[in-house]
């Protein structure tokens, strides 16, 4: 296997873009992408597209030819993959597009994730993404997918004496850090008060706990990195791309409060990357809902199990913490178009190593983190990313 | 959901029909055809046994839902928990038949067949599983100590008109 670098990223703003179509933004950010990298798009080899559900929501499957040939690549004729794994769609789609170039089975690859929610009622939207989760055992009894991370929060209240306010801060943290991302859904900040008294989704969770549903879209373009510098003076090198899986529902985990696939994901990416959690300086994590990034503040490493609450609100994630958070604004502020989510949490990590990320750099980050979940944790992707020097 | 596939579930739907591993005696719900314990798991495959759960249990995790999935909105705000039967394995359920502020983790429950939703005015109504309090202190006057018993027969999905309570 050979070295893999990222060349070059793009991103949609991220919100709900009524006059916007799904083959737009994934054009827009491809494109963006394709430019950033001064790579001509005669030099690719495939597209991998991760999207959680266009059939759904627009009606559209067979979305990878769709993009390809809107961004006017249809004579091109290069191969063009959807790839679907809940929320951690995108992250899936960075998976295989590092596997292809780090083969050798492709020299440069187009990378993307979008994903379009606001053609559909809230309702609607609310009973696809639930479908992310065990629809035959959890769905049809009444669970929704913001009900089985409730589970999970009063579970890890219980079991360690996490608080409510520990969870709030998390939301207030990610629009704090959003406020300062002309990308994001949501640029306003929030007070702890404000987090506490909205209206209740599951309780213990709230409205302000939950990511919203948006629209956007995010892309990458990949290729060996022994070539980068002729594309770039600051190659990034993806040190580390790891997928793991667990039971589909929440009620048959070995633990309710620990991430199973998370824990793997993260231990066999820090080994292929032999580094360790000390080593990373800035992380987009799933902060679908505020227990979910506690416990995976926790099961990334960052932190002992059941001490993620305490820990967050004494700084340590914040901004000169140990390790810097959700820099975008997270799920939460950045918003959430599910199947864009994994690749625009590495776009960010990206503009932070390049320095590029602007009244939101952490100063000298050289290794970043992106992890992202599908439904409650069947699935979890980690990567690694670091500076070349 | 078609009428087809919530049918083919209604044995572990309305009784609970789960199945147990002949080598390692570990209890499944829903069944499964492979074991996943067994270190040699392939060997499961075709001799995991029927094996019913009797319905006793205890909330390890909950949560008090106001914004309903799809079909449950008139029950809101509902419980949802997850339960630990007797017998091993854990479910996903809502729980009746009490005061959300009563519902605690480690709360004895017991399995009662009852409505879940219905698919709109001319849909099918979709019947399974809740979970009520084993507790008689719990229950409100005019219902019966741990709800009303799972039937003992495997039924068939049942259309329109039923009188069941949700």
């Amino acid at each position: 296997m050979r070295d893999v670098a990222i060349l070059g990223v793009g991103q949609t703003r991220f919100g709900e873009l009524w006059d916007r179509s799904f083959r737009e933004i994934g054009i827009e950010a491809g494109l963006q992408a394709l430019v950033d990298a001064k790579l001509s798009s005669q030099d690719l080899g495939a597209l991998y597209l991760g999207n959680m559900a266009s059939g759904s929501l627009i009606d559209q499957e067979h979305i990878a030819p769709m993009i390809l040939d809107y961004a006017g690549l249809a004579g091109h004729h290069l191969g063009g993959i959807r790839i679907e794994g809940g929320g951690a769609s995108g992250a899936l789609a960075l998976h295989e597009g590092w596997l292809a170039v780090a083969s050798g089975a492709h020299d440069f690859v187009v990378v993307g994730g979008a994903e379009k929610l606001t053609d559909v009622p809230d309702a609607e939207a609310n009973r696809v993404v639930t479908g992310t989760a065990d629809h035959e055992w959890e769905g049809v009894f009444g669970a929704t997918l913001p009900a089985l991370w409730a589970m999970v929060a009063r579970r890890h209240m219980h079991d360690y004496g996490t608080t409510r306010e520990q969870l709030a801060q998390v939301a207030v943290n990610a629009h704090e850090n959003g406020s300062r991302n002309p990308n994001a859904h949501y640029r306003n900040k929030i007070s702890l008060e404000a987090v506490l008294g909205a209206s209740p989704v599951a309780e213990p969770l709230g409205m302000l706990d939950c990511a919203p549903f948006s629209d956007g879209a995010a892309a990458l373009v990949l290729g060996p990195l022994e070539r980068a510098r002729k594309f770039t003076d600051t190659p990034i090198r993806l040190a580390a791309s790891q997928v793991a899986c667990d039971t589909m529902a929440l009620h048959h985990r070995r633990d309710l409060t620990t991430l199973d696939s998370t824990v793997v994901a993260a231990k066999r990416a820090f080994d292929q990357a032999r580094r360790t959690p000390a080593d990373v300086r800035v992380a987009e994590i799933h902060d679908g809902y505020t227990i979910s990034a506690l416990v995976a503040l926790e099961d990334l490493g960052f932190v002992d199990k059941g001490a993620a609450g305490p820990a967050f609100v004494s700084g340590a994630f914040g901004p000169g913490g140990k390790v810097t958070v959700n820099t975008s604004g997270g799920l939460k502020s950045q918003g959430r178009p599910f199947g864009a989510v994994g690749v625009a949490q590495v776009v960010e990590i990206v503009r932070q190593l390049r320095g590029e990320a602007g009244d939101r750099q952490v100063a000298g980050a050289s290794l970043g983190l992106a992890h992202d979940v599908g439904g409650t944790g069947a699935t979890s992707v980690v990567h690694l990313m670091e500076r070349v020097n | 959901m078609s009428i087809a596939r919530f049918w083919r579930e209604t044995p572990r739907r309305y009784n609970l029909g789960g199945c147990r591993c002949p080598t390692c005696q570990t209890v499944y719900f829903p069944p499964r055809s492979v074991c996943p314990v067994c270190v040699n798991h392939r060997r499961s495959i075709g001799r995991m046994e029927p094996f019913q759960l009797s319905g006793e249990g205890e909330v390890v995790t909950f949560t008090l839902v106001h914004e309903a999935a799809e079909g449950f909105e008139m029950q809101v705000p509902y419980v949802m928990a997850i339960v630990r039967a007797k017998e091993g394995p854990q479910l996903t359920a809502a729980v009746v038949d009490i005061d959300p502020a009563d519902v605690k983790i480690g709360l004895k429950v017991r399995a009662t067949f009852r409505k879940l939703r219905e698919e709109g005015r001319a849909g099918v109504i979709h019947y399974g599983y809740k979970f009520a309090p084993m507790d008689a202190t719990h229950h409100p006057p005019d219902r019966p100590a741990g709800g009303t018993r799972l039937p003992a027969t495997t039924a068939t999905t049942t259309t329109v008109g039923s009188e069941a309570r949700a």
